[in-house]
């Protein structure tokens, strides 16, 4: 084995790492604050690769600037979703919330099959077959981006929730529902925001993914459950904890599909996550809950 | 339960004894299908519903229960009668492993839930590399000749799988019934409403979450080994899939978790729900792939939103089978 | 029952069965005549997964299925009714629709483009003694289970890595190079663990094969990034890439390919659905040209081929046979074997039907191969495959000659030796 084979896989895990970052983002978003375990999280992000298809395909919208309008309709949408449909739901038992999502989950997969058919849908930019050459390193490029727009949107979301008003407010009611309520907080409307911005993370991830993977309606379920993996592993509700989570996973997937088998390597992140539920239930970088 | 409700069940325990002398082959693997998530149904509820721990990987019992019983019979000659026996003592063994990693760690609610996925998923992607049972490309059980009852190898007619199911259903109900009742029973229900308070009134909560873990994973196991030699072939990409474990818990769910009779109302609600979409369908002539499942999603909906506590207590209620003040 | 417009009422139904019944009595008693004047019509129940992971070849193999009444008509003078129905990629289904459709009348069944699902559905089919004839479906076990009512017009793995391999080195003849090493890249689920046991299996006798495999690599089929599959296949310097692959995973692959700038002689299916798929060549668009995978797969110069594209031209005018290849071809000749038994049989007994497929022996056909024959398993010995080549953004066939469609390409233009 030489060194660069070894420097290029480290590297290609890092990279994956992030985009698994930026995918679970929004998961962390919204079960740190509202407690609810979004089980319609891959079937959302799902949605938001056919709309950057979409604007593609119809505008010519490259799925950078695709970003923005699909952020925006995604905020709305949870928005929406959570003042209509989960509020109810965030005092019911959790076998409650998980059938609520699941069968939220079963409508949009098959709304999306009845819509756009079973094939694959994609677009092809430019840059997406490209690679950075360093060396002896090959970088791909669409990779790097999104790695960057990983580390951008968590370092965003950071700052909203640690510098503005509404940021606090939001973590007020994350550390004490009751009393956020007893000050005057309007909890409702606070967790609804929540779950807008977590739905908009989730668009910008599936913009970015789009660059990655062609999008079928039954992508869905495998990437809820990578998404789990990854916030449990990092820390639930923890921004910079979804990005570390994801590189762990990333990484230690690559060296197991090095060394071991490429066909075993999820094997990996599931016994990565039982190890951390085991050890550190809060994640990595959560917070004792 | 009042006499109204022993009546009703007495007729229908008659009914279904006697449902493959008049149920065309269609019904009876229809109702077999049903009892089979009826009683899966009724195992996960002894963990969920009596105890409050919610498992989201009951697949991981079925399938290691079916591959313990196939293997063996399939490379060893070793019928299910005694395989059964392995399967039960395999999956008791790795419920109580998984339980007591969990409840020694403090693991609860969601996080315990996306423990049982995760050991789940792990062992389906074991059981693609394990030569032993074929890895993905399956093992297949040599097929039932279908006018001989074979009692010793399990293998025999439909109607044979259709009464053993009956009896493993009708059996998990009369365990579920008694463990309500008995000691076990009230203390599971105390941990499931409040277990710090539980523990305060001296109660060892771990030993009897342990005790439901164990008896939910052994039924299940069972539950395995009858799906191995009905369908007789097994793929870890099935058996194990999160799919599976989902299919198992949403009847009891939409039934009624923690209820005797929930499970299995909701094993036959949900599976006459998509037989009925699908005929429904056909009918008036729809033809759209993903319609049915879409219509399918919108009833779970409906009924989680409007009936929170699953079918069955109100059911009872409207039908005057439980005294209006008596909950269960 | 799914999906046929004109669906008898549940009246009507138990009428007819009633009137079977009868009809078999009358059979026993020895009066076959009017059995036969009863059935002028064969009803055949179609299980294919037109929803789920799988809905996109289901929905191909409809296409087969629903081009063949008017066709068989046109051709043996038989009238057949579809019954269709969808599995929804969901192997408990397909055992309920398998019964429901056999409740409903059906005479014979056919589908279901999985060997998971064809082991649950021939279970049903042999306890009702239907006669069930598979389309797709490669796990060898299927008819090796000693089942009297199962048939299957399609190859095994076995038999797809025998040819596939073979083409492989009729295509290096053809080609005039000798590649010495292969690095070998399979989907590690039901279809490519049987493949890699094939390949396992027959490689070693087929010693003409100019070339070794340096590496074996399994993969998980829901992989949603290769990278380090293909750093490590890179880094095995072989001279061309031997994959068993699903349509995804083979799209990843290919880019990453690029990505990773691993120049190889090119890569070659011995055998499995992916590079000939019209998504493949959509989403790849120039990268998809030259691949290339060898596969059962329509004969394009017979005159049965020739009637099916017309078929398809006037029911589906913007579906084209090449977009569907085996798909189409395997599913509507499973219909045909079983109207053609209906034909010679003249009953609808499932019985007599059954030992009619067994004596099939038709020489007009759509797909590549010898006659469609029956062995005493109940299988099809003399498929054969095609060496296709992505070109002008549809896969060609260059081998056997003898239906070749454009010349024989490897290695990839671009290769660099």
């Amino acid at each position: 084995m030489t060194w660069d084979l070894v420097a290029n896989v480290l590297i290609a895990g890092l990279l994956t790492g992030m985009v698994y970052g930026l995918m679970a983002l929004g998961l962390s978003v919204i079960f740190g604050v509202v407690r609810v375990v979004n089980f319609a999280h891959g079937e959302m992000m799902t949605i938001a690769m056919y709309a950057a298809v979409i604007l593609f395909v119809g505008f010519r919208l490259d799925p950078f600037l695709a970003v923005l309008p699909v952020a925006a309709a995604f905020f709305v949408f949870g928005y929406w979703l959570q003042k209509g449909l989960i509020n109810p739901f965030i005092t019911r038992p959790e076998h409650s919330q998980f059938m609520l999502l699941v069968a939220v989950a079963i409508i949009m997969v098959n709304v999306l099959l009845m819509v756009f058919g079973p094939d694959a849908r994609n677009l092809q930019v430019d840059y997406q077959l490209e690679s950075f050459e360093i060396g002896r390193l090959l970088v791909d490029k669409a990779r790097v981006y999104a790695a960057g727009v990983a580390l951008l949107t968590a370092g965003a979301l950071f700052g909203f929730f640690r510098f503005t008003l509404t940021g606090k407010a939001i973590r007020a009611c994350a550390d004490n529902h009751l009393g956020a309520l007893v000050v005057g907080l309007n909890v409702k409307h606070l967790y609804a925001l929540t779950f807008g911005i977590g739905s908009a993370c989730v668009a910008v991830a599936g913009c970015m993914m789009v660059l990655l993977v062609d999008v079928t309606p039954n992508l869905g379920p495998a990437y809820t459950l990578l998404a789990f993996i990854t916030v449990i592993v990092g820390g639930m509700g923890s921004m910079p904890g979804a990005i570390v989570g994801g590189i762990l996973i990333g990484m230690s997937e690559a060296l197991a599909g090095l060394l071991i088998s490429p066909s075993a390597k999820s094997m990996f992140s599931f016994g990565l996550l039982i190890l951390v539920l085991l050890l550190r239930p809060q994640g990595l970088l959560g917070k004792k809950p | 339960m009042n006499r109204r409700a022993l009546v009703s069940l007495l007729i229908l325990g008659v009914a279904l004894l006697l449902l493959p002398l008049f149920a065309n082959s269609y019904l009876l693997s229809v109702a077999t299908l049903i009892l089979f998530f009826a009683f899966a149904g009724q195992a996960w509820n002894v963990m969920m519903g009596f105890c409050g721990q919610l498992s989201l990987g009951h697949s991981l019992y079925v399938g290691v229960g079916a591959y313990v019983a196939a293997g063996l019979f399939v490379h060893l000659g070793i019928g299910p009668w005694a395989g059964v026996w392995l399967a039960v003592a395999l999956c008791v063994a790795l419920g109580c492993t998984i339980g007591f990693l969990a409840f020694r760690f403090g693991i609860s609610g969601v996080y315990f839930a996306l423990l049982t996925i995760a050991f789940a998923e792990f062992t389906r992607i074991g059981f693609d590399h394990l030569q032993w049972t074929g890895g993905p490309g399956g093992l297949f059980l040599k097929v039932a000749q279908r006018d001989t009852i074979d009692i010793a190898n399990f293998r025999g007619p439909p109607a044979m799988y259709y009464y053993a199911i009956l009896a493993l259903a009708a059996g998990a109900l009369a365990l579920c019934s008694w463990l309500l009742k008995s000691r076990a029973g009230f203390y599971w229900q105390a941990i499931r409403e409040n277990e710090e308070a539980a523990q305060a009134l001296g109660i060892n909560t771990f030993r009897w979450k342990m005790l439901a873990v164990a008896i939910s994973s052994a039924m299940t196991a069972v539950a395995g080994v009858f799906y191995a030699f009905y369908y007789n072939n097994l793929f870890p990409e099935q058996i194990f899939h999160i799919s599976r474990s989902i299919e198992i818990i949403l009847g009891p769910i939409i039934g009624g978790v923690g209820t005797l009779f929930g499970p299995i109302l909701g094993a036959v609600v949900l599976t006459v729900l998509a037989d009925g979409i699908t005929e429904l369908l056909a009918a008036v002539g729809v033809e759209v792939p993903g319609i049915k499942q879409v219509f399918y999603g919108i009833v779970l909906l409906m009924v989680i939103m409007f009936l929170p506590n699953g079918i069955w207590p109100t059911l009872a209620r409207k039908l005057g089978l439980v005294h209006a003040e008596g909950g269960k | 029952m799914a999906n046929h417009t004109d669906s008898p009422s549940g009246h009507d139904m138990r009428r007819r069965n009633l009137v079977k019944a009868v009809g078999a009595g009358a059979a026993l008693a020895g009066f076959p005549a009017i059995v036969r004047a009863q059935s002028t019509k064969l009803k055949v129940g179609v299980i294919l997964p037109r929803s789920g992971v799988q809905g996109l070849i289901g929905q191909s193999c409809q296409i087969g299925a629903d081009i063949a009444p008017a066709l068989i008509k046109d051709m043996l003078g038989v009238d057949i009714e579809l019954m269709n129905a969808d599995w929804e990629t969901n192997v408990d289904v397909a055992r309920t629709r398998a019964e429901r459709l056999i409740q409903e009348g059906a005479h014979v069944l056919v589908g279901p483009f999985d060997s998971g699902a064809a082991s649950a559905i021939a279970q049903v089919a042999e306890q009702k003694g239907v006669p069930f004839v598979i389309n797709i479906a490669a796990a060898p076990p299927i008819t090796e289970q000693g089942y009297k009512f199962v048939f299957r017009n399609f190859p095994t793995a076995i038999d797809l890595t025998v040819n596939g391999l073979a083409l492989i080195g009729d295509l290096f003849r053809a080609t005039n190079v000798a590649p010495r090493s292969a690095v070998f890249m399979h989907v590690n689920d039901t279809f490519g663990q049987a493949m890699n046991r094939g390949i396992g299996a027959t490689l070693p006798r087929l010693t003409q094969l100019p070339f070794k495999i340096v590496d074996t690599i399994s993969y998980d089929p829901a992989a949603k990034d290769l990278s380090v599959e293909v750093s490590k296949a890179k880094a095995s310097k072989a001279d061309f890439l031997l994959l068993v692959c699903r349509l995804n995973d083979a799209i990843i692959l290919r880019r990453e390919i690029v990505k990773q700038r691993w120049n190889i002689m090119g890569m070659i299916s011995p055998g499995s659905p992916g590079i000939y798929e019209d998504q493949f060549q959509k989403a790849l668009g120039k990268l998809s040209e030259n691949c290339i995978s060898n596969n059962p797969w329509y004969n394009p110069k017979t005159a049965m081929t020739a009637a099916v594209i017309k078929q398809m031209a006037k029911q589906f005018p913007k579906e084209k046979l090449h977009s569907h290849g085996a798909n189409v071809s395997y599913t509507f000749e499973s219909i045909l074997i079983a109207a053609d038994a209906f034909k010679r049989a003249r009953t609808t007994n499932p019985k007599e039907l059954a030992d009619a497929i067994r004596q099939t022996n038709l020489t007009d056909r759509v797909s590549l191969g010898g006659p469609i024959k029956f062995n005493a398993k109940g299988q099809v010995e003399g498929n054969l495959s095609a060496a296709l080549i992505n070109k002008d953004g549809r896969p060609q066939v260059m081998l056997p000659a003898s239906a070749a469609e454009t010349k024989p390409v490897f290695p990839w233009p671009d290769y660099k030796a």
